[in-house]
């Protein structure tokens, strides 16, 4: 019983850290390469989920919404990039904070406007809609083990991006000078607004991957960008090794802190103390994570060489 | 502009402050509008919160993304010790006494403040705006699984803290407490910043890899400033728990910490009176907005995005842009 | 001329694989203008940036005054008396002149913990400051923003810095690049007015400037150190005709 308890939380930590992923590679991307943040992100997670509800009800499929959501998230991250981002590359990191901050309270008002203040569900066909028996004993939620297969993919296609692409080579050299990318003979122009309709759609894939287990929400991007936040400064913000290890690190210890750390303090505490202390401190447990990382290595697990 | 004559607007600015931040709530309030008087009182403890992170940030150049936690540090050191006087536990702090709350939102402040800050200010640029942003969202969690202060759902402050002379129940008495608070603290700003402190935080802001070839190791300096502008906002805090009688951790998520960047932003960061500004143009936007619309979050975000495109300095600095002569001609 | 203030064991610097400081030993005496030149890349900023603490060697040791200081971070290096001036004008763009050198002024004081006292009517600072900045040829412009004030000017303003520090060895970083004639000899006539008074350890690629103000001279080539000697012995010295000045002056 134990072990089977111990092994879904593990799927299910590895799930969180997948998603986190997804969303923390599109942050990579942007800093990685436009020096750029992007605090708006959330947004295009949550816009994700919601393109992708809508589309699940008037295509009737959700593998179909899910297709056409992605580029849809793509167009939403290319437009903002064209009216407002582009024109912040020069500006300092407070500038990119505080627009972003309003392109936040935008979207979010827009979705307010347009979907309403009450949250969407997404129903899941049958087929995803179940469970399989992974060892005897251990059913998991099919759809759940599909997040991990779908993230895993993505990381592949992104490890290709990065270890055997030119542009990759920027991001791995933490590059964010123009010259640099200038002297790979594109249009950076074109190339930024690519790379950060890119990096929508990875954030609006992970909204549309979890909206059907949550459902899509106001707010469900503020909520999760600092998580992600946290995530890109252990693994060395601009690093996509780190932000892929440090998401499954995450991941993991969120998900297990929440189950089984009540269970750990009632052996050292009384157990009325124990169930006081531990939310309390599973809320707090990644973030304290972050802070004792950060005493022995500031500049996170995996920070870039430039950087 | 000529240092005699920014001196001489400063100057005046500061007049046209202390008389209408006293008089215009007075009268208004005396003449039976109260609500008004509600409005002020926010305005003011609004306004001391982006005063103390103005000195993080507009002082000390460094962004910090996490200063609703004080604010929120400060309510509930209020909360937290009245809860318990009502309902028993937690003895050690149980009290309805003004300076037991007073003392342990400055404190836990300047505690949460000097953790966070030993770690953050070994970074910088993106790094620190995050990482600052993390600590605050890690005190809104901590809060939040907190069932005993009603988690999620708040707390509601049963009796305001108890201070000698001054009675917070009156809402005249609360405002002359938050106005005064707020005169002192823009003094103590002032004076902080043409200090050797100040003018060595406008140094590191300036060129810090200049302030290390000149012997000088600014971190101690940054910790310092980091630390007092937590203190600030804990104090405003305390104003804002007494003020409201209800507190939620809502009051402490980061999109409260952007709203008070943007007040010293728009104001006009490293300027006496641009936090003040800020938090009244924050204040009347927020007012004037919200009554024609229950959408306001659309057109200030907008407004937002636009004045970090188009206005830079904040209004402060474009009005100073407005009045200053043309560039010196080299002599 | 006594013993050697800055004494530099095989230092060792590299990239990535690109040596940029390879076994580098130099000896600067007390009181002496000591010039370092080198073509472009040869890596005289990477020393230099060693010697001021910004970037720590691979291997080799540094010691000042008789002390070790290797490895130690870069504003300690300035509180045992060391200053330095940057290749790239380094000063406080957005306060005065006078606020650049008091800034500096007050970092040889100690430390700066004093939130009440006003430190522009302070005279413990003020005074030293404007004497600095007469001394470069700058009490003119006191009150002037560093933003405003010429490329020359702002040299001298880091030389004034670097003074106020107070410091018994002056890195400079090529001093004079991008100067005109005029700025150029107004600031070697600054420099030589330093003479006995400071020990200067100075980078330079104007070789006018390099014989008017050197006693000695180091020529760096690719990392490593091939000569050192005073003027009349480099400028006969066939290594140096053959790896620098042959190929660049004549």
């Amino acid at each position: 019983m134990e072990t089977s308890i111990l092994f879904i939380q593990l799927l299910n930590g590895l799930q969180l850290g997948i998603l986190l992923f997804l969303l923390s590679a599109g942050l990579t991307l942007t800093f990685g390469i436009m020096d750029f943040v992007n605090l708006a992100h959330g947004a295009l997670y949550m816009l994700g989920a919601f393109f992708c509800a809508t589309l699940t009800l008037y295509t009737g499929s959700f593998i179909l919404a899910v297709l056409l959501a992605i580029p849809l998230t793509a167009l939403a991250g290319f437009i903002l990039e064209k009216l407002v981002v582009q024109h912040l590359y020069d500006r300092d990191h407070l500038d990119h904070v505080l627009a972003t901050f309003g392109l936040i309270l935008c979207i979010d008002t827009m979705v307010h406007i347009i979907w309403g203040p009450e949250g969407m569900a997404i129903p899941l066909p049958d087929f995803l809609n179940s469970q399989v028996e992974l060892l005897p004993g251990i059913v998991f939620p099919t759809f759940r083990l599909l997040i991990i297969a779908i993230g895993l993919i993505a990381a592949a296609g992104l490890y290709i991006l990065v270890n055997h692409t030119r542009l990759g080579m920027l991001i791995r050299a933490g590059a964010s000078n123009r010259t640099m990318v200038g002297a790979l003979g594109v249009d950076i122009r074109t190339l930024f607004s690519g790379v950060f309709a890119l990096g929508a759609a990875l954030a609006g894939l992970a909204g549309m991957l979890i909206a059907p287990i949550t459902e899509a929400s106001i707010g469900m991007g503020s909520d999760i960008i600092i998580t992600t936040f946290v995530v890109i400064i252990i693994g060395g913000v601009g690093s996509m090794k780190g932000a892929f290890l440090a998401a499954l690190i995450i991941g993991l210890i969120d998900t297990f802190g929440r189950s089984f750390l009540d269970d750990i303090f009632k052996l050292v505490m009384s157990s009325e103390a124990a169930e006081t202390a531990a939310p309390a401190v599973s809320a707090m447990l990644i973030y304290i994570l972050m802070a004792v990382i950060l005493a022995f290595r500031p500049q996170g697990l995996f920070p870039p060489l430039t950087r | 502009m000529n240092p005699a004559l920014k001196n001489t607007s400063t100057a005046w600015l500061s007049v046209v402050m202390v008389v209408l931040l006293a008089a215009v709530p007075y009268v208004l309030y005396v003449s039976g509008n109260t609500f008004w008087l509600d409005i002020f009182t926010r305005l003011v403890i609004l306004a001391i919160a982006a005063c103390g992170l103005n000195l993080i940030l507009g002082l000390g150049g460094l962004v910090s993304f996490g200063h609703a936690a004080y604010i929120g540090i400060g309510a509930y050191a209020v909360g937290i010790p009245a809860y318990h006087e009502t309902y028993g536990g937690l003895d050690a702090i149980a009290s309805y006494n003004g300076f037991v709350h007073l003392g342990l939102a400055l404190l836990t402040s300047a505690v949460f403040a000097f953790i966070t800050g030993v770690i953050s200010l070994r970074t910088r640029g993106v790094n620190f705006i995050m990482i600052t942003m993390a600590f605050g969202q890690m005190m809104f969690y901590a809060i939040v699984s907190l069932e005993t202060y009603g988690g999620d759902d708040g707390l509601t402050i049963d009796l305001r803290s108890e201070l000698p002379l001054i009675n917070l129940d009156s809402p005249l008495s609360l405002y002359g407490l938050c106005y005064v608070s707020l005169l002192v603290i823009v003094f103590f700003t002032y004076r902080i910043r043409h200090s050797r402190f100040g003018l060595t935080l406008q140094g590191a802001k300036s060129n810090e890899e200049r302030m290390n070839a000149i012997g000088v190791n600014c971190y101690k300096y940054q910790l310092t400033a980091f630390v007092l502008s937590g203190v600030v906002c804990g104090y405003a805090g305390f104003l804002l728990g007494n003020f409201t009688t209800f507190i939620s951790p809502e009051m402490m998520d980061w999109t409260r910490s952007g709203e008070i960047m943007f007040m010293v932003i728009l104001g006009g960061a490293a300027t006496l009176w641009g936090p003040v500004i800020g938090a009244i143009i924050f204040i009347v936007l927020e007012f004037v907005l919200s009554e024609y619309t229950v959408y306001w979050h659309l057109p200030f975000g907008l407004l937002l995005i636009f004045s970090v495109l188009f206005l830079r300095g904040g209004v402060t600095g474009a009005l100073h842009r407005l009045g200053k002569p043309a560039v010196r001609s080299q002599s | 001329m006594t013993s050697p203030i800055l004494e530099v064991h095989n230092l060792c610097k590299s990239f990535g694989g690109v040596v940029a400081t390879d076994n580098v030993n130099l000896q600067v005496t007390e009181g002496e203008i000591h010039a370092l030149i080198g073509p472009n890349g040869a890596g005289k900023t990477t020393l230099i940036s060693q010697l001021s603490g910004l970037l720590t060697p691979d291997s080799g040791s540094i010691f000042f005054q008789g002390n070790d200081i290797t490895g130690l971070p870069p504003y300690r290096f300035s509180q045992a008396g060391l200053a330095r001036s940057f290749q790239i004008t380094s000063v406080f763009q957005e306060l005065s002149l006078q606020d650049n050198v008091a800034l500096a002024v007050q970092a040889h004081a100690g430390h700066a913990f004093r939130f009440w006292r006003n430190a522009r009517k302070d005279q413990a600072l003020q005074k030293p400051a404007l004497d600095y900045l007469s001394r470069v040829g700058l009490a003119d412009r006191a009150d002037w923003l560093a933003s405003e004030v010429s490329h020359g000017e702002r040299r001298q303003l880091e030389i004034a810095m670097a003074l106020a520090t107070d410091p018994v060895l002056l890195l400079l970083d090529e001093p004079m690049a991008g100067m005109g004639k005029d700025e150029s000899a107004e600031l070697i006539d600054i420099l030589n007015r330093l003479r006995g008074t400071k020990t200067l350890l100075l980078i330079e690629h104007d070789m006018d400037a390099v014989f008017a103000l050197a006693d000695r001279i180091s020529v760096l080539v690719y990392g490593k150190v091939i000569a050192s000697g005073t003027p009349a012995e480099i400028k006969s010295d066939t290594r140096v005709r053959n790896a620098y000045l042959g190929e660049d002056d004549n």
